[in-house]
């Protein structure tokens, strides 16, 4: 048994009560400790990341009940790769707010952020639809404190919708899984995978109903139209550090539904066949088209950049619609690369807003300190947002085309290409006003105030060196993903692995 | 030298600009010009063998599940376009060290030249149509930080956007194309489509995939009608303009053509697209360049129409017509890049562009108006200059040229076109440099000093040399380009003699009328001012500001906070989502009886809807709200019991007490009634939508709760096995403790977080801000009680005190086996406190425990998480749970599980997170003003008793 699987869970959950108990009233210390356990969490991702990627899925049995009696972590290729994803993120963010004191504006930041690194890295590990729940629930309160770090009226307002929405998804879910709990008598994944399979025809009706149940709470945590509501407000008024950790929040949601519905339902399940596809689809293509209409639209910098999470979940949900091996490899690929982009983007307007002290993009102000670098990163940030060349968007967006030239495709061909160019054009609007705009005014002031902030500089850095990274590298790393899309598509590994006794 | 060397070397050198300029504007030139000379000369190193016909590639693999492949080929096209981009592009960097003024910031426009010299040199080697659609795109990027490069003009901004919007556009339509045809021939390799034409011909795609590349191409090339960007982008210094739009970003589309020339060209759909937007270009562009007084803006339309002129050589689809298409392109390329110097010169000099300012510079700046003379002539086609062999070659080709049935229509335009083409460059020498020296200047002009004419001074000896020697200057180059570009061997005879042919009549015509055209100025400007034209500037305003603000209406009225309707939307889509995914399955109905209805859960139903309905009717009433809310709780409690669940009707039971505390204690500061917000209509909308919601639900649960379960499920095996393997006879208990603890770990930790995070909210709350302010001048909405902790209480909840904590240790000890644990006992021992508090006061009771909730948060859950990693030590995965049985004198045989220890945690945790949380409203009350007793009555019989006595 390899206690190295859980460790990316209980490592947060212990580490963020000993930091209540012990170290609450100073602050070097929480940021000592803090640090270490994220980074030592990133090295365990990478031993896990090696493990997963040269073995086949592993398991562990909690309390050491039996499959699928009691709670199973599941250890992949796709987990692992969300985890090391979540945890280097973390890491970089963390310094971040260190950098530049965002973790002294509130109570307890180090705290939260460990809970919600042991919420996601649950939500990537379990093997239960019901703990899925339970980490859905660890994630959803963690986010929620960490959302409204720092207080203010606008940030408050934004934290209860937030909050609010996402507990209909909470019940929503809670739904979902009495549905299917009552029609299979089973909520661990694996089983859940081979009992559908073997469905009465009669007991089909409900199973749909709660499989697509699920899919919409999966849609609310992933932003996709119309469930979307909650982000814009959410990402635009949370401390900048954390809408940038959030990029991977709204990447739950898409993971849970490449897991559930590749895994449980997919689309040669007699009883759901296509219908999350068929759902998935024009939704996708929605919420992308709103993402690029946001972005044209937006008066603000960080809504700005929310809209465009919101697109870039457009795109990435019209890959995971295929459910094809190729468009799989291509949304893995495109996911990792809008994650780092959408935190680079929050990271930098965070930035940049500090500088302005305003967020507006309807009125220009003086130059900041800075200007230059930062608008260099905006430049680069915007060009991997809206996925042009040369950076990893531009590679994502065109594995998501070359891998939809099916029935769909002149649709998806259009809506990917037009939004595009809404996007670019809504990305130069702002940049132009925020960053060229600047010279055109006449201010009493010399030189802008200066500033010196260099860890947090270095983390943005360090992101778009990653993203640099997954540009240059796309090709083994897109072999590295066709890997696991293989891994993911081939179920029967998963399921001999959770369920022994299942083997024929 | 490595084709991928080459392609990467402007960008490798692109940082070096940026950081050299703080070794002087000098180093910084330099240092641009080395790097552009060394990829030139690694061009040249392959020339020879260029020329003997050979084919030079590079491959380095990049995204092979993709077939992007960084990939390069150098032919005679490639070499060409290489050679004018690097040739072009050092003779600007010269001009460029010169042109710009100390307050420019230099380094960063090398920078940006060097980034947008390496995408161009990209784009003409990529032997992979997908890398070129990179490289394709990163020039719209980087012209868009050139042409921008004067940020403080509003005009440079607007001109850099529209130029992005516009050619990247045509670029993102390109993707498509070049997708298409990867997809017809099954390879992104340029090599392997160039062979197929036949199969892309053949294709039903190629017609989606040629209007999509042309798109691209006529995007950038500044093809009629996307031409409009070109003249705004000249808001960019003139380096820029100059090298942009001579030999660079606008033949971008021609070289496009011309490579795909052999696999696109040759069908009639090519002919009519291409041939004819080239000659409406040409046409159209040369006459709006006649009337333009900006010299920019002058040449900026002669460059479109000059484009045009290319364009419709290329779509004539013959081998003739695409030679003298390559050899315009060289020539065009000498002549135009002089004449934007020049105009750049002349700017920089008298500090206007103005022709109409200008005149008599002849005696002022005779370099300059050499310059001009030659490069002006040539642009005009007069002999022997090289403008007037290609416009020989060009008129020629025409005549040939049959364009739907008819053969004049091609001829005669291509004269009118020539006759502008003459007018206009006749108009930029004589209006500008002839004429009697004024004295009206804005700046007084003289030659500039050597640096800056030197290389515009240069093309123009290119151009007469070309134009005296054709065959022996470019006479090999322009056979070996128009053999890559047919793909095939090209025959290269350029002469300034034909004989009497017709072309040579049509260009006496042409510089005749044109010298007419330009008499007659005056008056025929007269004309065209006063006829109405699209702008296109205020077209495309027009077009971006009202989408720009629909954009803004749409998404700002979506999402402007609106909490009712957002949920209105995510209730009516879980609606409609579930109700297709039943309507579109199998359904048979469930198989169960139903009981019939006993008159207790009746009473129980009519209570839980009378509760629901009077909420429905009094919840603008907070208080009254809150204990209805307190019934339904209560409602579900007893139905707990009833359906034989006493573990969930104790914790259901308990959870509502401390919730309905809590929110009492919260309400004390808020106001007591909701305001009405709606309006009827809405308020019945969303009444309709939440009873949808509510049936719905109802149907789901019927339908589930009347049929079995389709397999066996998992509880039988929880009831078997947890007296033997979790050993507790309570299987509630043990699932929560045992099968499934970690889900109850997840979920304490919750119930923590949520504690800290309402601490960390009242804490910023209390930080000062409005909501602090607005607390400090709070006075209490509700009449305070006047004895605010009465004695009889205090006794009471003192006396209960023990035995309620008696209660908790003793719910917390059976939990295993019998109803209870530790979840109901930390909320019924946090109840029991919470008591002591509200008979006493915070503050009396707080300095009467000495435990933090924090720490109780932190222990509760160190504790329960260390319980499930103490089983690792029996090499036991997490959360594995053991007990046994002990005996001790005087006690009966006793179990003791490991499960307990986890069940402490949770115990804790429980009780810290309500006391963190009740702790935290205290908080609020006493920033409110509420006085922080001492004692804990606020009456003291015996003092009074004391006081009574001494009167």
């Amino acid at each position: 048994m390899n206690h190295w699987i859980i460790a990316p869970v209980i490592l947060p959950a212990l580490l963020a009560p000993f930091i209540v108990l012990v170290m609450r009233h100073d602050l070097s210390l929480q940021r000592i400790f803090s640090t270490t356990g994220t980074a030592v969490l990133a090295a365990i991702s990478l031993v896990l990341l090696y493990t997963a990627a040269t073995n086949p899925p592993e398991v562990y049995f909690l309390g050491n009940w039996p499959a699928p009696f009691g709670i199973v972590l599941v250890l992949d290729r796709l987990s692992a790769m969300m985890i090391a994803l979540t945890a280097v993120l973390a890491l970089l963010v963390q310094l971040y707010a260190i950098g530049t004191g965002w973790d002294a504006r509130g109570n307890h930041f180090h705290a939260l952020f460990q809970f919600q690194l042991m919420g996601l890295c649950g939500a990537f590990l379990t093997g239960d639809a019901f703990n899925l729940f339970v980490f859905f629930e660890v994630l959803l309160i963690a986010s929620y404190g960490l959302m409204i770090h720092g207080g203010g009226a606008n940030r408050l307002k934004a934290g209860v919708q937030y909050v609010a929405y996402n507990l209909v998804g909470s019940t929503l879910f809670l739904f979902a899984l009495a549905t299917i709990y009552s029609v299979t008598g089973t909520l661990n994944m694996a089983d859940l995978a081979v009992k559908v399979a073997e469905l009465p025809a009669g007991d089909a009706a409900l199973l749909r109903v709660g499989a697509v149940l699920l899919l919409l709470v999966f849609a609310v945590k992933g932003a996709l139209v119309p469930l979307q509501f909650w982000l814009p407000a959410t990402y635009s008024f949370a401390p900048g550090v954390v809408a940038a950790l959030f990029a991977v929040m709204t990447k739950v949601g898409a993971y849970a539904v490449i897991r559930v519905f590749t895994l449980i339902f997919p689309p040669e399940t007699a009883a759901t066949g296509t219908l999350f596809a068929d759902l998935l689809m024009p939704a996708a293509v929605v919420t992308l088209a709103l993402g690029a209409i946001g972005v044209m639209g937006a008066t603000g910098m960080a809504r700005l950049v929310a809209f465009a999470a919101i697109g870039s979940m457009g795109t990435l949900f019209i890959a995971v619609s295929q459910f094809t091996p190729q468009a799989m490899t291509a949304a893995f690929y495109y996911m990792l690369h809008s994650t780092l982009a959408t935190a680079i983007l929050f990271l930098v307007v965070d930035l940049v807003q500090d500088r302005r002290r305003d967020d507006t993009l309807r009125t220009p102000l003086p130059p900041i300190a800075q200007h230059g670098l930062l608008a260099a990163l905006f430049f680069g940030g915007a060009i991997a947002m809206a996925g042009m060349p040369p950076l990893s968007g531009f590679l994502g967006k065109m594995l998501v085309l070359d891998a939809t030239r099916g029935a769909d495709m002149t649709l998806i061909w259009t809506a990917i290409l037009v939004t595009s160019l809404i996007t670019v054009v809504g990305f130069s609007r702002a940049g132009s006003a925020v960053f060229w705009k600047a010279y055109a005014i006449t201010t009493t002031q010399a030189h802008p105030e200066p500033k010196r902030e260099p860890l947090a500089f270095g983390m943005v850095l360090a992101l778009m060196a990653a993203l640099v990274a997954l540009t240059v590298m796309a090709g083994p790393v897109t072999a590295w993903l066709d890997d696991t899309s293989a891994e993911l598509f081939d179920r029967t590994a998963y399921i001999n692995a959770v369920l022994p006794t299942a083997k024929e | 030298m490595s084709l991928a060397l080459i392609a990467a070397l402007p960008f490798l050198g692109a940082l070096l600009p940026g950081l050299l300029i703080r070794a002087g504007r000098n180093a910084c030139a330099t240092v641009t010009g080395a790097v552009t000379a060394l990829a030139l000369l690694g061009i040249l190193l392959h020339a020879p063998a260029v020329m003997r016909g050979e084919v030079i590639t590079a491959q380095i693999e990049w995204l092979p599940a993709l077939g992007l492949n960084a990939n390069f080929f150098l032919d005679g096209l490639g070499m060409l376009f290489a050679g004018l981009i690097l040739g072009i592009g050092l003779l600007i960097i010269l001009y460029a060290r010169f042109y710009l003024s100390t307050k420019d910031p230099m380094g960063q426009f090398y920078t940006y030249l060097l980034l947008f010299q390496g995408a161009m040199v990209g784009i003409v080697l990529s032997d992979n149509i997908l890398l070129l659609l990179v490289f394709w795109e990163l020039t719209s990027l980087s012209s868009f930080l050139l042409i921008g490069y004067w940020k403080h003009l509003p005009e440079g901004r607007q001109g850099a956007r529209m130029a992005l919007t516009v050619t990247g556009a045509g670029g993102l339509a390109m993707i498509g194309g070049m997708l298409i045809l990867g997809n017809i021939v099954g390879s992104y390799d340029l090599t392997v489509i160039l062979q197929n034409k036949d199969l892309i011909q053949a294709s039903d795609w190629y017609f989606p995939a040629l209007i999509l590349i042309l798109l691209g191409a006529f995007t950038k090339s500044a093809q009629f009608p996307f031409h409009f960007w070109l003249p705004h982008a000249m808001a960019a210094p003139t380096p820029v303009s100059a090298y942009l739009h001579s030999a660079t970003m606008v033949k971008a589309g021609l070289f496009l053509m011309a490579r795909m020339w052999p696999v696109l060209a040759g069908t009639p759909e090519w002919f009519y697209i291409v041939a004819t937007t080239g000659l409406i270009t040409m046409v159209m562009a040369a006459k709006i360049a006649l009337f333009k007084d900006d010299l920019k803006a002058l040449l900026a339309f002669s460059t479109v129409s000059h484009l045009g002129l290319i364009t419709m050589l290329l779509g004539f689809g013959t081998a003739e017509a695409a030679t003298v298409a390559v050899f315009h392109i060289i020539n065009h390329a000498t002549f135009k890049a002089a004449l934007f110097m020049s105009a750049g010169i002349v700017d920089h000099e008298t500090h206007t562009r103005d022709i109409k300012r200008l005149g008599g510079l002849r005696h002022l700046m005779p370099i300059t108006f050499t310059i001009v003379c030659v490069a002006a002539l040539s642009m005009a086609g007069i002999p022997p200059l090289n403008g007037f062999l290609s416009k020989e070659l060009m008129l020629e080709e025409t005549v040939h040229t049959v364009w739907l049935g008819n053969h004049w229509v091609m001829p005669v335009l291509a004269t009118i076109g020539a006759m502008f083409s003459v007018a206009y460059s006749f108009r930029l020498i004589a209006h500008t440099f002839l004429g009697p020296v004024r004295d009206d200047y804005p700046s007084k002009p003289h030659d500039p000093g050597f640096g800056m004419w030197a290389a515009p001074a240069l093309l123009a000896a290119m151009v007469i040399a070309i134009g005296v020697m054709p065959m022996t200057t470019v006479g090999e180059l322009v056979r070996t380009t128009a053999s890559a570009v047919i793909g095939g061997e090209a025959e290269v005879y350029i002469s300034h003699w034909h004989g009497f042919v017709p072309a040579l009549w049509m260009s006496i015509i042409a510089v005749g009328a044109g010298l007419v055209l330009l008499g007659a100025h005056k008056p025929l400007e007269a004309m065209w001012l006063s006829t109405p034209r699209p702008e296109a500037k205020a077209i495309f305003d027009a077009i971006m500001e009202p989408f720009a603000n629909a954009a803004r209406a749409v998404t700002d009225r979506l999402h402007d906070g609106a909490l009712a309707r957002y949920l209105a939307v995510a209730t009516l889509t879980i609606l409609a989502a579930g109700y297709f995914a039943y309507e579109t399955g199998t359904h048979t109905p469930g198989t169960r009886a139903l009981t019939p209805i006993e008159p207790v859960p009746a009473i129980g139903w009519l209570l839980l809807m009378g509760a629901t309905g009077s909420l429905f009717t009094y919840h603008r009433n907070r208080l009254l709200a809150l204990v209805l809310v307190g019934v339904i709780g209560l409602m579900v409690s007893v139905g707990f019991v009833y359906l034989s669940a006493p573990d969930l009707a104790l914790t259901q039971i308990s959870v509502e007490v401390a919730t309905v505390m809590l929110l009492l204690l919260a309400l004390n500061f808020l106001p007591k009634d909701s305001p009405v917000e709606s309006t009827a209509g809405r308020r019945g909308r969303d009444g309709f939508i939440a009873a949808a919601a509510g049936l719905g639900i109802g149907a789901l649960i019927y339908a589930l709760m009347t049929r079995d379960f389709a397999f066996p499920t998992i509880a039988e095996y929880h009831l078997a096995n947890s007296k033997p393997g979790g050993g507790g006879t309570n299987v509630v208990n043990v699932i929560l403790v045992d099968f499934r603890g970690y889900d109850t770990f997840g979920e304490i930790t919750v119930l923590g977080i949520a504690g800290l995070v309402i601490y960390a909210l009242v804490e910023a709350l209390l930080r000062g801000g409005p909501a602090n302010d607005r607390l400090l001048a709070w006075v209490p909405d509700q009449k305070r009680a006047g004895d605010r902790h009465p004695l009889m209480l205090v006794v009471a909840t003192r006396m209960i005190l023990p035995i309620a904590l008696m209660v908790g240790v003793y719910i917390f000890l059976r939990g295993h086996n019998e109803p209870g644990g530790g979840f109901i006992a930390g909320l019924v021992v946090a109840i029991a406190t919470i008591m002591q508090y509200m008979a006493s006061g915070f503050g009396w009771a707080a300095a009467r425990q000495r435990i933090d909730y924090h720490a109780l948060i932190g222990w509760g859950v160190t504790i329960a998480g260390l319980c499930g990693v103490g089983s690792w030590f029996a090499a036991r995965p997490f959360m594995t749970t053991n007990y046994g049985y002990f005996k001790l004198p005087f006690l009966e045989k006793f179990e003791l599980a490991t499960a307990a220890i986890f069940d402490l945690g949770v115990f804790l945790t429980v009780v810290g997170a309500v006391m963190l949380a009740l702790a935290s409203i205290s908080r609020i009350a006493i920033r409110a003003g509420e006085t922080v007793n001492v004692e804990p009555f606020d009456i003291q019989p015996d003092e009074e008793a004391a006081t009574e006595g001494a009167r």
